[in-house]
């Protein structure tokens, strides 16, 4: 067995701000430094360097390092990837630009469909053919590959993406077109779908296979400096690179597949609101993460956030539904809203308030940041509000205008409406908050449950401000709020999994299931993936899992329903079956009782065991008062100022408690807790809201 | 404002937000739990909130218009059967009547009165099109309504709370999929359950004990919003026509639109009588496609509800094509209605030049087929399969048409892998259709080119219902008409756009949708984007040099 790991290490690259985090036998250091959008490496080890300076580790004595970056994700939204051309079936041409034949905004004549990564110059054919159930139809013409190489190298092409039809089921001509390509094109990435998402679907297959490959030089050149500048520095631990699944994996995997790691950082998110909720005993939770731009939420149950197999990368500015880019890789499943601090509002042509999605980002920031803007946004709104300190914004870093904020929503909120500013403000507050609401709602619905249920814990810059107004009206009575909640998914690194999954496809019913194939599958899987995970556990123990997605044959909804781990037989039908309809039942109430069941994907993950940290007792309530100071806010239901205490959240101690409405100010954040809350500090400090009793 | 002060008003704003997240919630939980790859694929169903007189409030974004618009008077006619003190908590009604619903049997609608306490408050109302409701298979061959399978007038499927079980057992009888149509419609009761709770939460949260002033609010509001857009509109009226391959003869639409301070009316005076075949068209979704037209070119981001409709209306003469009266075969209605927004654009474009695009390919380019999976073939193995496929649409008077676009319907394309992995045919090709966008300074979207065959030696049918192979449509301002769609064979014969064709084993069927018309005279269109409709290969050399009047050597 190995020894156990001493001195983890991680980093997240994000657009502005790269977070660092290093852990040392229950102590914990948190820093965040500027990002080098031009060599990122630089910035981390920088980072790295002064942190291990502070807390007196040498880089030697680091055993582990989980390191997440937005690099994947900004190089597709920007369109920064490689020269990157397709091979596709003959006849096929076209699958990026057909795409879903769809219109994801029905009321929009000059619709602007997603930009897809390869140009029709750029997008070859082939003549082979497999059919549905994975025989050759008509062999892969191999002397027309040395044309398409001529011409891969005549255009600069970089990278190559190879998706042939029903290729999930065999894919014989895929490996062969990419061996023989390699071949004569020395240097050339080559990406085959079979292997980067071997599922049904051409479109959803071929845009992740294109993704992935348009990233590869990208992300392969950065892993390879990186590995290099830490193997100078003296780093000899293990490197982990965080993926959309929630999962760590080994930087071969990652260099292989770097479409895995689009969307990390958020990963990392739910992964630490997770954790969060196994040491507070929380099983059912909703992650809210609420930052300038946008907000998330994610389901996470039993203390697992819950993992969907798709979506959408660089959804067009309104967050529409069809408007990205569609991935097919494991990912935690989570809502996105464009609603954040930087979230602007105005008046839409029906005289109601509207807020977001476009964003004042940082540059020119909100009205009150004085620094260009000059339309009000939600921050200007929980300024007027009385909400933010404005000497104590970002730690006193950023001083802020209150009467630039009051300013421009009298203008252009207030005066339309003939409403105060600080009407006008509450008017932006009540509908941003509304509107995460909606989405949460609605998304819990997707998935089959109902908010109410839950407990929100809350983390990003913003979030603290909305959270509890967003509980009451999805009907939450409790909130959380963690320390560390502004380097959240960094923590969160810490604490996943080194794993990795695979979902191929083989259709089946559950009636007449070929046993022989089915295990067949899903042992071969096995031993594929246990050789990605094996190197980066470095003798952990690896445990693994099976899935069978089902559904009743015909119905949209498909449950995971858990294999035993090993070859199928007959007699594990009744159990099965058993699982998808309690499971069935538990979801829609009510389950269909003559209807025929069907697999139509089959996954298999492997992970290192992350053991349930323990959970936490309560603190007794403490009898002193915590110290704190009287301040006015604006209450917008009773169209009035009123008086609430404000308490510095470094004087809370465990066991503290207060009466809300309340506000909690610390250096990156400032909660707001709503009347109908009452707040007090738990045994590790975090802020826990309690829905109040109702008044008799 | 008179009640409830500032607060009061901003209270109703977030309402309205809160209503328009009840439907959407609504429909997730029918598009996530519905039987009907219609409704999952290709969203296929609407979902809505009314007042307690029937008015729609808000109507979930998800959805194609025909079900869209036309569902809004669907409660209306719930109330004018089964008066409002009839109706008791735990009823819930269901109907698929063409004409009070959405224009074929095929979508059930689902009515469910809300009640706080014993106080009836408002409605929910959802629809869907199930996979199949009984009647002939080859709906061209259908001559009456009666043809079309189960007709449902508007009774109680739930009575206080209890199934109606008789009622259930004559669905089940009526479908040859008993099972997936009568999950949907519990998945539907189920939808407007959950509608119904958010509701109730919502009025518990805010105080209220009922939605009247709500609903005042709400349609007041966007009815004053539509009238001060159309107030910004020349005033007058526009004619046009339109003419339809049809089925066995070209079939005339024509239209009269005009634009006066109360609002938008649509009068399709002169446009042919119905036909003896089923795509005559219920004027409940004559209103649908064509309040849907005058919506995107006008209305666009006010939401649907009972007041932003109201300024929308039409009128056609009882029995004309788009006035069909029962007993009239609808059942593929669609053929004509998803016409009718070009028709409606052919008028608008006179008063609004430089925002309306050209005609598009409308109709949809749905590949259904049926075949044995076996040779020989066994009578009782066969599958019955469809993709939804599109053509382009028409170029904007400054900007290019999108190619293999489902518009005015929305509706999603299918995988072909799932298509073939669900039948023994072979998708040969699926690709755009080089120089079939009409040619323009603004180039009409591209039709596709799409070849299918049998991999069993064995005949598969072809279930054609398809439209603008004989009338493409037209370009605009100068621009060229879109390439006219194709059904042929292989070996060379044309097959006829309507009907059920025999495909024989080893023949390839070729089937080519429209390209849209273009926009202004091929010969100013940018010379860049020529070359680079060249290089993309979406023209020919040959359409570039004589049609566009590029020649690459003096290419600036």
């Amino acid at each position: 067995m190995a020894d156990a790991v001493d001195v983890k290490l991680s980093a997240d690259v994000g657009g502005t701000f790269t977070d660092i985090v290093l852990e040392q036998e229950g102590r914990r250091w948190t820093t965040k430094v500027l990002t080098t959008p031009a060599a990122p490496e630089e910035g981390v080890l920088r980072g790295i360097s002064e942190m291990l300076k502070v807390a007196r580790v040498r880089l030697e004595d680091v055993d582990f390092f989980a390191h997440g970056t937005t690099l994947a994700t900004n190089a597709i939204i920007e369109r920064r990837g490689a020269k990157t051309a397709l091979l596709a079936t003959s006849g096929f041409r076209d699958i990026l630009e057909i795409a879903s034949e769809s219109r994801y905004d029905q009321y929009e004549l000059a619709l602007v469909k997603p930009v897809h990564l390869v140009n029709r110059p750029q997008r070859f054919t082939v003549t082979e053919r497999m059919d549905a159930r994975g025989n050759v139809l008509v062999a892969l013409d191999e002397s027309a590959l040395q044309e398409i190489a001529a011409e891969l190298i005549a255009q600069g092409i970089e990278s190559l993406a190879i998706a042939f039809m029903h290729s999930y089921m065999n894919s014989a001509h895929e490996r062969r077109a990419a061996e023989l390509l390699r071949r004569m094109v020395p240097g050339l990435y080559v990406s085959i779908s079979s292997e980067v998402c071997p599922e049904i679907r051409e479109y959803e297959r071929t845009s992740t296979t294109v993704v992935s490959a348009y990233i590869q030089p990208l992300i392969d050149g950065y892993l390879a400096r990186m590995t290099a500048r830490l193997d100078e520095m003296g780093f000899t631990g293990t490197l982990c690179l965080m993926s959309s699944g929630g999962g760590l994996t080994s930087v071969e995997t990652a260099r292989a597949f770097p479409v895995r790691l689009v969307e990390s950082g958020p990963a990392g998110g739910a992964v630490f609101a997770a954790q969060i909720a196994a040491r507070l005993g929380e099983p059912r939770v909703i992650a809210f993460d609420m930052g300038g731009t946008t907000a998330k939420a994610s389901l996470i149950e039993d203390f697992e956030p819950k993992v969907s197999r798709f979506f959408e990368v660089d959804r067009a500015a309104r967050f529409l539904k069809g408007s990205g880019l569609p991935l097919r890789i494991p990912c935690i499943e989570m809502v996105e809203i464009g609603a954040g601090g930087g979230s602007l509002a105005r008046i839409d042509s029906l005289d109601r308030v509207a807020v977001g999605p476009e964003s004042a980002s940082s540059v020119p920031g909100p009205v009150c940041y004085d620094s260009g803007g000059t339309v009000p946004t939600v921050t200007d709104a929980d300024l007027t509000l009385g909400l933010i300190d404005p000497n104590a914004f970002a730690g006193g870093t950023i001083r802020l205008r209150p009467d630039l904020s009051a300013q421009a929503l009298a203008e252009q909120i207030g005066a339309p409406l003939s409403l105060s500013p600080e009407m006008a403000a509450y008017a932006v507050y009540e509908m941003v908050c509304e509107n995460m609401a909606s989405a949460i709602r609605v998304h819990a619905v997707e998935r089959g449950t109902t908010t109410g249920s839950h407990t929100l814990i809350a983390f990003g810059g913003a979030a603290p401000l909305h959270v509890a107004r967003v509980a009451e009206k999805i009907g939450v009575s409790r909130v959380i709020i963690p320390t560390n909640a502004g380097v959240g998914s960094a923590v969160g690194f810490l604490s996943a999994p080194i794993s990795y999954e695979v979902v191929k496809t083989q259709h089946m019913t559950l009636d007449t299931m070929d046993f022989a194939t089915a295990s067949t599958l899903l042992t071969s899987a096995a031993a594929e993936i246990m050789a990605w995970v094996k190197p980066a556990a470095h003798g952990q123990a690896i445990t693994e899992r099976r899935i069978a997605f089902m559904r009743y044959v015909g119905q949209g909804h498909e449950i995971a329903v858990d294999l035993p781990l090993r070859d199928l037989t007959a007699a594990d039908i009744a159990g099965l079956r058993e699982h998808y309809e309690v499971t069935y039942q538990k979801l829609f109430n009510r389950s269909i009782p003559q209807s025929n069941i069907e697999i139509l994907a089959w996954s298999v993950r492997c992970s290192t065991i992350v053991p349930k940290p323990d959970e936490v007792g309560q603190t007794p309530a403490s009898g002193q008062k915590p110290p704190s100071e009287s301040v006015r806010i604006f209450d917008g239901k009773s169209e009035r100022w009123i008086e609430v205490r404000r308490y510095k959240r470094e004087g809370l101690q465990p066991g503290a408690r207060f009466e809300g409405p309340a506000i909690v100010v610390e250096r990156e954040t400032t909660t707001f807790i709503t009347d109908s809350f009452d707040g007090r500090i738990d045994t590790v400090g975090s802020i826990v809201l309690d829905r109040k009793e109702p008044k008799p | 404002m008179s009640d409830g002060g500032k607060a009061g008003f901003i209270d109703r704003q977030i309402m309205w937000n809160r209503l328009l997240a009840v439907v959407e919630e609504q429909a997730q939980v029918l598009q996530s739990t519905a039987f009907s790859t219609v409704v999952r694929e290709s969203g296929d169903l609407a979902a809505g909130v009314f007042d307690a007189r029937g008015r729609m409030l808000a109507q979930a974004v998800t959805g194609t218009p025909g079900h869209i618009n036309s569902m809004a008077l669907a409660v209306g006619h719930v109330i004018d059967h089964h008066p409002l003190h009839t109706m008791k908590p735990g009823d819930v009604f269901i109907h698929n009547d063409p004409w009070m619903g959405t224009g074929h049997t095929n979508d059930i609608s689902l009515t469910t009165p809300c009640f706080v306490g014993e106080n009836l408050i408002g409605f929910l109302a959802c629809n869907c099109h199930v996979m199949d409701i009984g009647g002939v298979l080859d709906l061209s061959k259908s001559t009456d309504v009666f043809m079309e399978g189960l007709y449902l007038p508007i009774v109680r499927i739930f009575e206080e709370g209890k199934v109606n079980e008789t009622l259930m057992a004559v669905i089940r009888a009526n479908t040859r999929e008993p099972v997936e149509t009568v999950g949907d419609v519990y998945s539907m009761v189920n939808c407007n359950d959950v509608g119904c709770e958010r509701l109730r939460e919502m009025m518990t949260e805010f105080g209220l004990s009922d939605i009247d002033d709500l609903a005042e609010y709400i349609i007041e509001t966007s009815r004053r919003g539509v009238l001060k857009k159309i107030a910004a509109l020349p005033k007058g009226t526009w004619h046009s026509s339109l003419t339809l391959d049809g089925h066995d003869e070209p079939l005339v639409l024509k239209a009269a639109l005009t634009i006066s301070d109360d609002g938008i009316h649509v009068d399709y005076t002169g446009s042919a009588p119905m036909t003896k075949r089923s795509f005559n068209v219920p004027l409940c979704y004559t209103l649908a496609y064509t309040s849907y037209a005058l919506g995107i070119a006008i209305v666009r981001d006010i939401p649907n509800n009972h007041g932003s409709l109201a300024p929308r209306t039409v009128s056609a003469p009882k029995g004309c094509i788009v006035n069909a009266t029962k007993p009239a075969a609808v059942i593929t209605r669609s053929f004509v209605g998803l016409f009718l927004p070009d028709l409606v654009f052919n008028c608008l474009r006179q008063a609004l030049p430089d925002m309306i695009p050209a005609e598009s390919t409308c109709g949809l380019w749905e590949v259904r087929a049926m075949g044995p999976w076996e040779t020989p073939p066994e009578k009782t193995n066969t599958y019955h399969v469809r993709l939804m496929t599109t053509g382009g649409m028409g170029a904007l008077p400054y900007r290019d048409g999108m190619s293999a676009t489902g518009f005015p319907s929305g509706v999603r394309g299918g995988p072909v892998e799932i298509f073939e992995s669900m039948s023994t045919l072979v998708f040969w090709r699926k690709e755009l259709r080089v120089d079939s966008g009409g040619p323009g300074e603004f180039r009409g979207g591209l039709g596709q080119d799409m070849e299918i065959s049998n991999i069993l030696p064995e005949e598969f049918l072809f279930f054609a219902g398809l439209d603008r192979i004989v009338f493409p449509p037209r370009g605009i301002y100068g621009g060229h008409d879109g390439t006219a769609g194709r059904l042929a064979l292989a070996s060379g014969a044309n097959l006829p756009s309507k009907g059920m064709h025999t495909i024989p084993a080893g023949e390839r069927l070729i089937i080519q949708s429209s390209g849209g018309g273009g926009a202004g005279d091929p010969k100013s269109r940018r010379r860049d984007q020529v070359a680079q409709d060249l290089k993309n290969g979406l023209i020919h050399a040959r359409t570039a040099k004589e049609i566009y009047g590029y020649d690459p050597e003096h290419a600036e």
